[in-house]
């Protein structure tokens, strides 16, 4: 007998901005939801090692969705007249309408980089709704690490290449071959423009420095871990963000870049895990 | 110490797929380490020369510069945070990364791999 995963994938569709949008999504176990939000330019697979992991899915339902215009979902119809941007409403609306249209309960959410950034904001604006946040690589604010994000989409450079070149460097040197190569191959496979379209959000749209003050941890705690090996969201931009936010739990990972779930995820569970933990006992204790 | 960027056209050469990855690659371009610079000469994938500064009025696409002692730390077998990647190290203000960036972004990843291949031999 083949030896099947545990992870189920799915397609629906949504409406967004008053759009339909075909949507993918995948998850695996069972219990509290954990919705998980995969970095710019790249996709749920990211997640793959959590929906396999009998210490997640014995406690958490763990959800992944593929943004639109990623992975397995498709962009809008009338999307190749269109210059793709993701926007911090947008995002939002995104995680919101996915999260009603499956009925999850009160979800964890759990983002990386642009998903780590907008969970700043649910925590802001929308913290009654969920049970706990994660941000991995988060800050309210990052200094770029290169000028001109359209190097990542022009004829004379190609996308995939230059996407998967430069995000080498974000991951730690000590991160398993592997799950190394498997982490780049995602940002090498993203369609064009898609990758320069989020990067306006984590640079531009989502610079909440002015707000995150407004963040309120007693509504819904707030944890913040990032990687010693990140320079693009470093562990001093995490540490900064949460000086602003009262309660904000912050965790510096050894060892890690940034994309923890998917660079390294034996290192990963051990900084998550207890996170995870923690946020089961304080839903038990309410 | 930064010496070790002589040793590029066997470490490059000798390695097949990174011949292969770069085989529409052809520039030359500077790195500086201190007051010590290479000219390297890429054609086809192949380290064809590296010549040893100083040089008057010549030519190159880009340039990698930072002091000795970065590199000494980038090249490190298991380099600390800031010092493991040429773009950590310009964010960080360790080195810096000038000229037509064209030919360095069209080959960004076997340009990385040359300019770590001599990693642990420093």
């Amino acid at each position: 007998m083949a030896d099947l995963e545990p992870i189920v994938g799915r397609y629906f569709t949504l409406t967004l901005d008053g759009r339909p949008h075909r949507v993918y999504f995948e998850e695996a176990g069972q219990g509290i939801p954990l919705v998980c939000l995969h970095t710019a330019g790249a996709d749920g697979r990211q997640f793959r090692h959590l929906m396999t992991d009998d210490a997640v899915t014995r406690h958490y339902r763990v959800l992944a969705f593929d943004m639109p215009w990623h992975g397995k979902s498709l962009p809008p119809a009338g999307w190749q007249d269109e210059e793709y941007k993701l926007t911090t409403r947008g995002y939002v609306e995104l995680i919101r309408t996915f999260i009603t249209a499956l009925g999850l309960a009160r979800p964890v959410v759990l983002g990386c980089s642009i998903g780590g950034k907008i969970v700043l904001e649910l925590a802001r604006l929308h913290a009654k709704e969920f049970r706990a946040l994660v941000g991995l690589e988060s800050a309210d604010y990052q200094a770029p690490w290169y000028d001109d994000t359209g190097w990542l989409h022009r004829p004379d450079v190609h996308g995939g290449e230059i996407a998967g070149a430069l995000m080498s460097g974000l991951i730690a040197p000590q991160s398993p071959s592997e799950t190394r190569w498997d982490t780049l191959w995602m940002y090498m496979m993203s369609g064009p423009g898609v990758f320069k379209g989020d990067l306006f959000f984590y640079r531009a749209d989502g610079d909440f420095r002015d707000r995150v003050a407004q963040i309120d941890t007693s509504a819904c705690p707030l944890y913040l871990l990032t990687g010693e090996y990140d320079f693009s969201c470093t562990p001093e931009d995490t540490r900064r963000t949460a000086a602003k936010i009262k309660g904000a739990h912050v965790t510096v990972m050894k060892e890690i870049g940034h994309f923890p779930m998917s660079e390294n995820p034996a290192k990963f569970r051990t900084y998550i895990l207890p996170v995870l933990d923690e946020i089961r006992a304080q839903t038990r204790s309410a | 110490m930064p010496d070790v960027f002589e040793a590029l056209p066997a470490l490059v050469n000798g390695n097949e797929s990174l011949v292969r990855r770069g085989r529409y690659c052809t520039t030359t371009f500077l790195v500086e380490a201190g007051d010590a610079a290479w000219l390297v000469s890429v054609h086809e994938g192949r380290v064809e020369r590296v010549e040893r500064g100083p040089f008057l009025m010549r030519a190159w696409s880009f340039a990698v510069r930072a002091p000795r002692e970065a590199w000494q730390k980038f090249l490190e077998p298991m380099p600390a945070p800031g010092y493991h990647d040429l773009f950590a190290m310009a964010k960080a203000g360790h080195a810096r990364v000038e000229g037509d960036l064209r030919p360095l972004m069209q080959h960004l990843r076997y340009i990385k791999d040359l300019l770590t291949a001599p990693r642990g031999r420093a």
